[in-house]
């Protein structure tokens, strides 16, 4: 167990210190892929964190789209308070709040601002319903909660956008189909240029390799230093596409946006964490991915 | 230990490199395999190093068959004998300390175990004191002692040359030979594979020729004279 041990370090440090031999012995090509890999992860970042950015805006804008739920003016006050339990039963109601025809009537007054003494007499005989304002959790769920809303008892009427949670739809979908075609797209040349990279290390070695495997080398061992290179390759794009994307972002909210005011951008604190793990856990699999399936290629001699 | 039995080799292009070659080599032998270029020499060296497998009849080497073997068990077929190539095969950006370690370090051999064998193996072969040279900085001579220090230093059970004496002189050949005798006298089999009839002929060893195919001569002694028996008969 102990010799096992030894042995599984021994074969660690080897397959480290080969693996950064390869990165050396290859200088340029290394360089030159880590540098493309870093651009494709930075360009498939930014799409997605402009995509992000618009996802926010876009549930912000969900969440001042609201049904607004009129209850029969049959309903006793008490009843229509028992309602919210009901409403509240229904899976994609988000926040719900109880409305008295009261407060309604305060609303109304304000609208109305100069215009108000209008209705003014009518606050003894307030013709206006109790109601409740309702958001959803999803906004493509937008017909059947408004159906399961109108479906209870005592609910009079509901009044909604369906118009604009189907166009915030829309543009939601636009923006998360570019992104994953990007994704998917950049993803597919970042693997061929990582995989480029390993086969010319596996080309400028293939005499070693020779030799390894005449001495009795198991092909794992030949081929782990090619799969350590590729993946220090990838973690190191992650890394420093993480940083120039830290630069592009401030740039880009500080210079250009920062005048737009009625753009609020997410700022990078809140998600620097989970992007630097993504990008570089996304440059380590890519890294990983490519060597391991040119390596499989190359080995099937 | 070395057995080939009724072994048949077709290639894919359908040429019969070997048509029902049986022999057997002891642990501790030096053998000599002879013919001309074409005779099927290297087809018997490529199966006992399981690069190819038989097309019928079956080769054992050192306990493993290699017509059934699996492709996982080969490194360690591979590990039990040396081979050593007429052109050498060192690899240039080496020195010849880190040619030998490396194959060392290729079977996961642990560094303090490496650090004692390499300079043995090196001082075995007289190039102890080349050891931070490059290949390229060496002779063929050395360069190929270099080869058979590689081939020695995983201490296999069988040491094949594959026409060692190739690129060399007739005195540096003369030299590996009287190594590769010192190297069979410390207990590794050794088998050689030549064309060169005065280089066998220096020696009173095994001597088996091959051609067409076939084993036509497997006697001690020297390959005029096993080539002479053949002509005879």
């Amino acid at each position: 167990m102990k010799a096992q041990l030894r042995r599984l370090r021994t074969n660690l440090a080897y397959f480290f210190r080969e693996g950064f031999k390869n990165i050396f012995v290859n200088g340029f090509m290394s360089f030159a892929a880590m540098s493309v890999l870093a651009a494709c992860i930075l360009i498939t970042g930014s799409f997605t964190l402009v995509a992000y950015n618009i996802g926010v805006m876009i549930e912000d804008l969900e969440s001042q789209n609201e049904i607004a739920v009129y209850i029969d003016d049959t309903v006793p006050r008490e009843e229509a308070i028992k309602l919210e339990y009901q409403l509240k039963k229904i899976d994609n109601v988000d926040t719900i709040e109880f409305v008295p025809k009261e407060d309604a009537f305060e609303d109304y007054l304000e609208e109305l601002g100069d215009d108000a003494y209008i209705i003014e007499d009518l606050r003894e005989d307030n013709p206006l319903r109790d109601g409740y304002k309702i958001t959803m959790k999803d906004i493509s769920l937008h017909g059947e909660t408004v159906k399961e809303i109108s479906d209870i008892a005592g609910v009079g009427e509901t009044i909604s956008r369906k118009d604009i949670s189907d166009k915030l739809l829309q543009i939601k979908n636009v923006v998360n189909a570019i992104s994953m075609a990007l994704i998917a797209l950049l993803g597919a040349v970042s693997l061929f240029i990582v995989a480029n990279t390993v086969r010319l290390a596996l080309f400028y070695r293939r005499e070693e390799i020779a030799i390894m495997k005449m001495v009795g080398a198991t092909n794992s061992f030949i081929r782990m230093p090619f799969v350590v290179e590729g993946t220090i390759i990838g973690f190191l794009s992650g890394v420093v596409s993480y940083y120039a994307q830290y630069f592009v972002y401030k740039y880009i909210t500080d210079k250009l946006i920062a005048g737009a005011s009625f753009i609020e951008v997410v700022p990078f604190d809140a998600f620097s964490g989970t992007l630097f793990m993504t990008v570089t856990f996304a440059g380590v699999v890519i890294g990983l991915i490519g060597s391991v399936f040119t390596i499989q290629k190359f080995m099937k001699v | 230990m070395i057995k080939i039995s009724e072994v048949f080799k077709t290639y894919d292009n359908g040429t019969k490199a070997l048509k029902g070659v049986s022999l057997t080599i002891e642990d501790g032998e030096f053998a000599f395999i002879v013919g001309p270029s074409g005779s099927g020499k290297s087809t018997i060296i490529k199966l006992l190093a399981a690069e190819l497998r038989p097309t019928s009849g079956k080769v054992n080497i050192n306990g493993y068959d290699v017509g059934s073997l699996h492709q996982k068990e080969i490194p360690y077929l591979r590990r039990t004998i040396g081979v050593v190539f007429q052109d050498f095969r060192l690899i240039e950006k080496k020195t010849v300390y880190e040619n030998v370690a490396f194959v060392m370090r290729a079977v996961g051999a642990p560094s303090r175990v490496i650090k004692k064998r390499v300079p043995y193996v090196l001082d075995l072969v007289g190039l102890l004191h080349k050891q931070r040279r490059y290949p390229t900085e060496l002779s063929g001579g050395e360069q190929q002692r270099v080869a058979i220090a590689r081939a020695l230093v995983n201490n296999p059970n069988v040491i094949i040359a594959d026409e060692p004496t190739g690129n060399l002189d007739p005195a540096r050949s003369l030299e590996l030979m009287m190594l590769l005798e010192k190297i069979n006298s410390l207990g590794t089999t050794v088998v050689v594979v030549t064309h060169e009839k005065e280089l066998v002929d220096q020696f009173a060893k095994r001597v088996i020729a091959i051609d067409g195919g076939m084993v036509i001569s497997d006697k001690m002694g020297g390959y005029y004279e096993s080539a002479a028996q053949t002509s005879q008969n």
